[in-house]
Formats: structure tokens, C-alpha cells, sequence
């Protein structure tokens, strides 16, 4: 399976021999048209929101919450477009990933003596010792899950499609797992506690929680980014999600990278988990509805592009926060596959991919 | 043997022979006998052998697996045939579901209409039913196809994963088109006057005489005749699909997609088509299920029970094959059914381990399956049965 459809050299040469209809649709197949397509999605979400009786304040509250809930997003996005580029295929298990962390944490937490609550926010210092705790526990089920399912496959050279059914198995076992450990109740960190909203000019509510949960992805992002760009391990990952091939032969230690990028991916989903579990609650089909647009995000972003991720995470976030203002927030996960679908005809290859125009 | 036997054996008796049919090898002719001749034989001695209790288990189990093969049959004409990766069976499958239960139902009236709302309500036939169920089902898998399957295998994937999500979202909160959370009852079930106490009234005064010992807890008999059809039907359709030119057709895009391309097939079309095929028959399967059971709901149609476990099905008979797809899924749902006996067997120790495991075993089923899927992709991914690459019957055997 090659990773571009139309191969870059194809599409720039017969730009003289084009007629007028080739031209506009190879214009609106562009990464700009794109990211025009997907600010019209969030004007016209806006506008609805508007038509719906929501007042301005309650729009930028929307927002802004959305933009929090992107950086929750975007926690798992990084690890499953990390995954996507250096292994090459979809991990479904990556929603089970998250799920674990957040579960881990839980019970983590429970062992840990319980401290004051850190006001303004609702957690004491022992939560944020346990989703420190969980990462390191959660990326050792995914590296053990890489060695018993996904390395023999690698080995094996097997195919893109076995791959992802082996992470499909490999999703509902955890998730079972999770269902036999942990129940199938929801779950609070704090059963009971409230965390006011604080009130900020312009009219807009947000809780102190969601400033921590935004900034903390926030920080966590900025550290990937400088572990990507700025240490060997980082640039051996960018290498060999370029061309596995040609960093084995300049002497990348392939199978150390990807035991490192099943790390970093799976500590950021626990750090992902732990969040959304603050945010909201604790179910076991959490991460199973943050993967669709976990992928939405992943895409749009372009595939293996981290910074790509968040730009995506963003986006999707601030539509499904958007969206719940005239439709039914229910439908969050389909707001995340309406953006999935604009990107996936305009420009599959993402708003910053390789290939394409 | 006492009446009822007798009336319940003669019930068995058809789906035995499609059994044999599909097992038996040899010549056409020599088949049909050997396959009556058996069936007549097993379906006799099943009722003296086995309790009543048991005999109806297992003609729910059959009933069951034959539906899930009907999906199974389904996602191979997608994936076997032509490589679609459709992690949305659960969207078709309710797709079907929901529209056979809407058209065929009759609208609620009364008391009944202040908590049960529902769309259509046309009371059409079973078959009728049925048949719109499939066309929905494409149309759906239509749509879906246009933007999609230009695409990579992966983005098909997660696409068709969300797709079932969306649908099944929309048959939650949309309480005007079915009723929203609540479940969806009173889906008529075909003939199910045979079984009542005055049979229906056109039924000649013999074969009423026939089945007048039986209850309406025997209809399973019955429906277990109406899915082996149906599952006959959508297999041998299949088969000559395989074999015609437009199935070799599709395995060539399949295999070698720009070869395919070269030699004048339109691949996309070609890949559309398969998948409106596929849906269709997971349509079918849809509304199949959702007469069987009477009563549906959301909650029916999740990735567990309607796409994983068909997978794993499929995974385990054979892609590619449509007798492993058949196989697969009777397989499958032992493994499945069978593991809650052992489970619920097994509940002492479970209690040992920790007091929350019995009440949670139903998970361990979960974790089974997912072990089985792991195991195949693993170890034997092709399936029990491979792939026949026969083209044609004119052709001297390959291999």
C-alpha cells in the first residue's frame, strides 16, 4: 500500500494542458481550499449556534471550551499520528489506550493518601502523582501488546489490513479488560465535588479545571514537540516515519524507535485519559468515542504530523463544542466525521501532509 | 413419536438438506439425494435423541448463526471479493434493521402512541420488508461509497468505523424515526399464525392438523426454515457472482488494481458496486434480525456484537470463501454461545478470584473473541477454508 494516491510529480507538470474545469477542481482539491472549507464549517457552525438563541457570550464559552477539548484531543492524536507514521497503520487500540490511562490513574490515585484540594481547581496534588504514575504503566501494556500482536505481524511483513484487525483485537481486549477490572459503572475522580465556573470578561464561564486540563496538554505538547525536533531519538522517529527503509540503513536502530514512539504515544493518551476522565467521567467506552475524532484529527493534520494533530484536535474541538449549541451534543462524535469526510474528499493527505499540491 | 415431534422434525427437515448440499461433495444429482436422504434421517432422530428443551436451543443457536452468516456473506463480498476494509457492519446491519421494522410495523394508536413514536408504520409484508431493507441498506452504502473508496484502504476503515457510529447515534436521539433510546416493539413476525391457536384461516385443514400440537414457542422452528433460505439464497448468488465476469472483474481490481486499470475496468465504479452488494446483504440480514427478535433498539447495533465478532467470523471460515464465511460464523457463535455455559459454570471460582467477576463474566466472552482474532491474524490469517481461485468451470483445476 503506497502512502500517496497521486504521486507529486504527476500533478504539477500538466499544469499547461488543463481545461478550466480540471483547474477549479484541482483548486478546491488544495490544502488551502481546505482550510478555507474547514473555517466556513466553524462560521456556519457559529451562525447556527446564533439562529439557535445562543447569545455571543455563550458562544465564546462554546469555544473556548472547544478549544479545551482539543488540547484533550490532541493529547491522543499525537500518539496515534506518531503510531500512523513510523508503523504505518490505523491503531485502533489507541482509544483503549486512553481509557486505560484514565482507569490506571483512578486506582493509582486511590493508593496514594489523599492531600488538599488545590483551589481553584478539584483534584489534590495525588491525582496529578497518579497520571504522572499511569504513563510510564500504560506505555508498558502498549510495548507489551507491540511484542506479542504487532511486532511478529512487522516481521512478518504482513499487511496494512491485518495490522489494524490486529489492533481492533487488540482494542477489545483491553476494553474487556477494563470491563472485568473496573465494571461497567461510571467512575468520578472526585465523586461530588464541584468545580464553580470562573467568570471572565466578554461574559465567558469556564471552570479552573478546563484552564488546567488546556494548559497541561498545552505543556505536554510543547515537550513532544522539543523531544521530535530537538533530540536524536526525536529526529531517528521523524526519520524513520520519512522512510523506514532508508533510517535502517543509516543505522537507526528501528525497532528502539518504535518501542520509543509506542511510549511517548501511550503516555500521552493516559495523559489524554486522565484529563477527559476530570472533564467529564469515567466510562469505558471513553476512549472508544474520543477515537473517532482522535482519526478525524490525526488526518486533517495530515498523517504523522504532530503539530498537524493539534491544529486538527482544535478544530474538531471547537466544532463538536460548537455544534451542541443547535443540534443535539449527542452527535459530538458525528460533527468529528462530518469534518472527517470534508477533509477526506478535498485533500486526503491533510492540511499539512506531504503530496498533494 | 408423539405429534409434536414429528411436527417440529418436519421443520428441520429443509434446512438439513441445504446443510448437506453445502457439505456434501460430488455430482449435482447424487448430492440432492445423499443430502434429502440424510436430512431426512437426522432431522427423525434429532427429536428422539435430544429433549425438547435442547432442540429448541438449538434451532434459536441456528437461527442466529444463520443470520450472522448472512452478515458474514455480506462483509465477504466486500472484503473477499474486492478488499474493502468495512468496520461499519453494525451501521448496515441496523440500516436494515430499522427499516424493515419501520415499513412493516403498524403506526402506534391510542395509549400505545403517547410513549412509542415512530416514522412509516406501513405494514408491508415480510418480504417486502426484507427487500426494502437491502435497498436502504445500498443506498446507504451508496453515499457512504462516493467520497470513501477513491481512498486508501485505511481511511475506509475509520471512515466506515464512524459511519456506524453516526447511524447509530441518529437511532438513539431521533425518537420520531424509532422511537429514539427507547426499543422499537411489536415487529410482526412472517406467519407467525401458523403457530396460534385458530391457524390462520386460508391454511388447508391438513396441515393445520399437522401443526396444531405446537406452540407459538415453537416458531422458531419456523423462522429457522426462513433464514436457512435466505442465507441458501444470498450463497448461491454469491457463488455465481464469484464466477461471472464481473467477480473476476472485481478480484482483478482486488488483486492488481493498476493492471485492472491498464486494461480499460473503471476500478472506482467497480469498488462501488461491491460495496452497495455487500450492504445490501447486510441489510437483508438487518431486517432478518430485527423479525426474529421482535424488539430492537440502539443498543443492538454496536461495534462488539454487529462488526467485531463478523469479523472474526469471516477471519476464522476463510476470506475469500463463501462456505468459510458460513462456517466462521456457525463456529463463531458456538465459540461465543458456548463460552457463557462455561463461564456461568465456572462462576464459583470466579467468585474466588474476586466477588465483582461473576456478575461481570459476560466480559470475558469479549476478552475470548478478541484472544480467537488475535490468534488468527496471527497464525493463520488466510481462514480454515482459503480461497478458491477457481475462475471457471471450463478451466482444468488449478493448483
Amino acid at each position: 500500500m503506497s502512502m500517496q494516491d497521486t504521486p507529486d510529480d504527476a500533478v504539477g507538470r500538466r499544469h499547461d494542458d488543463r481545461s478550466l474545469r480540471e483547474r477549479i477542481g484541482a483548486a478546491l482539491r488544495s490544502r488551502v481550499a481546505l482550510g478555507v472549507a474547514l473555517l466556513l464549517t466553524l462560521v456556519v457552525f457559529w451562525i447556527l449556534g446564533q439562529r439557535n438563541g445562543a447569545s455571543l457570550s455563550d458562544l465564546l464559552s462554546l469555544t473556548v471550551w472547544g478549544i479545551m477539548l482539543g488540547g484533550i484531543i490532541s493529547l491522543g492524536a499525537i500518539g496515534l499520528t506518531l503510531v500512523y507514521g513510523v508503523l504505518k497503520f490505523p491503531n485502533f487500540a489507541h482509544g483503549a489506550l486512553v481509557t486505560l490511562g484514565a482507569y490506571g490513574a483512578f486506582t493509582i490515585a486511590s493508593f496514594l493518601p489523599r492531600g488538599p484540594v488545590l483551589l481553584p481547581f478539584s483534584f489534590g496534588w495525588e491525582l496529578l502523582a497518579a497520571m504522572v504514575l499511569a504513563m510510564p504503566a500504560v506505555s508498558l501494556v502498549a510495548l507489551v501488546v507491540d511484542r506479542v500482536l504487532f511486532r511478529p505481524l512487522r516481521q512478518r511483513d504482513a499487511s496494512l489490513v491485518l495490522l489494524a484487525m490486529a489492533s481492533l483485537a487488540a482494542a477489545f481486549f483491553l476494553r474487556s479488560s477494563i470491563y472485568l477490572i473496573w465494571g461497567p459503572d461510571f467512575l468520578f475522580y472526585y465523586p461530588g465535588r464541584a468545580n464553580p465556573a470562573l467568570h471572565l470578561p466578554l461574559g465567558i464561564r469556564i471552570q479552573a479545571d478546563q484552564i488546567f486540563v488546556f494548559v497541561l496538554a498545552m505543556i505536554l505538547v510543547a515537550l513532544t514537540w522539543l523531544l521530535l525536533e530537538r533530540t536524536r531519538m526525536g529526529k531517528a522517529m521523524r526519520a524513520t516515519a520519512d522512510n523506514p527503509d532508508l533510517a535502517q540503513v543509516r543505522g537507526i536502530n528501528t525497532e528502539r524507535v518504535i518501542a520509543w514512539t509506542w511510549v511517548l504515544g501511550a503516555s500521552l493518551a493516559a495523559a489524554g485519559g486522565v484529563m477527559y476522565g476530570l472533564a467529564s467521567q469515567l466510562r469505558p467506552e471513553m476512549g472508544f468515542w474520543l477515537l473517532l475524532p482522535m482519526f478525524a484529527a490525526a488526518i486533517m493534520g495530515g498523517l504523522g504530523n504532530p503539530v498537524g494533530a493539534i491544529v486538527g484536535a482544535v478544530i474538531i474541538g471547537i466544532a463538536q463544542q460548537v455544534s451542541s449549541s443547535f443540534i443535539n451534543p449527542a452527535y459530538g462524535p458525528g460533527v468529528a466525521f462530518v469534518l472527517l469526510v470534508i477533509v477526506l474528499v478535498l485533500q486526503p493527505q491533510g492540511l499539512f501532509g506531504k503530496g498533494g499540491d | 413419536m408423539e405429534p409434536v415431534d414429528l411436527a417440529r422434525a418436519s421443520f428441520l427437515f429443509l434446512p438439513l438438506v441445504l446443510l448437506g448440499l453445502l457439505v456434501f461433495p460430488g455430482r449435482p444429482v447424487l448430492r440432492l439425494l445423499l443430502a434429502v436422504v440424510a436430512a431426512a434421517i437426522v432431522a427423525l432422530v434429532l427429536p428422539l435423541w435430544l429433549p425438547r428443551g435442547i432442540l429448541t436451543y438449538l434451532a434459536s443457536f441456528s437461527t442466529m448463526a444463520g443470520i450472522y452468516a448472512i452478515l458474514s456473506l455480506g462483509l465477504n463480498s466486500q472484503w473477499g471479493l474486492t478488499g474493502h476494509v468495512n468496520f461499519g457492519v453494525a451501521g448496515f446491519f441496523a440500516v436494515g434493521a430499522f427499516t424493515s421494522a419501520l415499513f412493516t410495523t403498524k403506526m402506534p394508536e391510542g395509549a400505545l402512541a403517547a410513549y412509542s413514536q415512530q416514522a412509516f408504520g406501513l405494514e408491508w409484508p415480510f418480504l417486502a420488508g426484507v427487500l426494502m431493507a437491502g435497498i436502504i441498506a445500498a443506498f446507504v452504502g451508496f453515499l457512504i461509497s462516493i467520497p470513501v473508496l477513491r481512498l486508501r484502504t485505511d481511511f475506509l476503515a475509520i471512515a466506515t468505523l464512524g459511519i456506524a457510529e453516526v447511524i447509530r447515534f441518529i437511532f438513539q436521539n431521533e425518537r420520531w424515526l424509532a422511537n429514539g433510546p427507547q426499543p422499537m416493539r411489536g415487529i410482526p413476525r412472517p406467519l407467525d399464525c401458523l403457530f396460534a391457536d385458530p391457524a390462520c384461516s386460508w391454511l388447508p385443514a391438513r396441515v393445520a392438523n399437522w401443526l396444531a400440537p405446537l406452540s407459538p414457542r415453537d416458531y422458531v422452528f419456523f423462522y429457522l426454515v426462513v433464514v436457512a433460505l435466505i442465507v441458501a439464497v444470498v450463497y448461491l448468488a454469491l457463488e455465481r457472482i464469484a464466477r461471472s465476469p464481473w467477480g473476476r472483474m472485481q478480484r482483478a481490481v482486488r488483486d492488481e488494481e493498476n493492471s485492472a486499470a491498464m486494461n480499460g475496468k473503471n476500478v472506482t465504479l467497480r469498488r462501488i458496486e461491491s460495496f452497495v452488494v455487500g450492504s445490501f446483504i447486510m441489510g437483508v440480514a438487518g431486517a432478518v434480525y430485527a423479525h426474529y427478535v421482535v424488539s430492537i433498539d440502539y443498543s443492538h447495533f454496536n461495534p462488539l456484537f454487529a462488526t467485531f465478532i463478523v469479523w472474526v467470523m469471516l477471519m476464522l471460515g476463510g476470506s475469500g470463501n463463501n462456505k468459510g464465511a458460513i462456517l466462521g460464523a456457525f463456529a463463531v457463535w458456538a465459540v461465543w454461545s458456548g463460552a457463557a455455559f462455561v463461564i456461568d459454570m465456572a462462576s464459583p471460582a470466579l467468585r474466588a478470584i474476586s466477588a465483582d467477576l461473576p456478575s461481570r463474566g459476560a466480559y470475558l466472552r469479549w476478552m475470548l473473541v478478541a484472544i480467537l482474532l488475535g490468534g488468527i491474524v496471527l497464525f493463520r490469517p488466510q481462514g480454515i477454508l482459503r480461497e478458491r481461485k477457481k475462475v471457471s468451470d471450463f478451466l482444468p483445476k488449478d493448483e
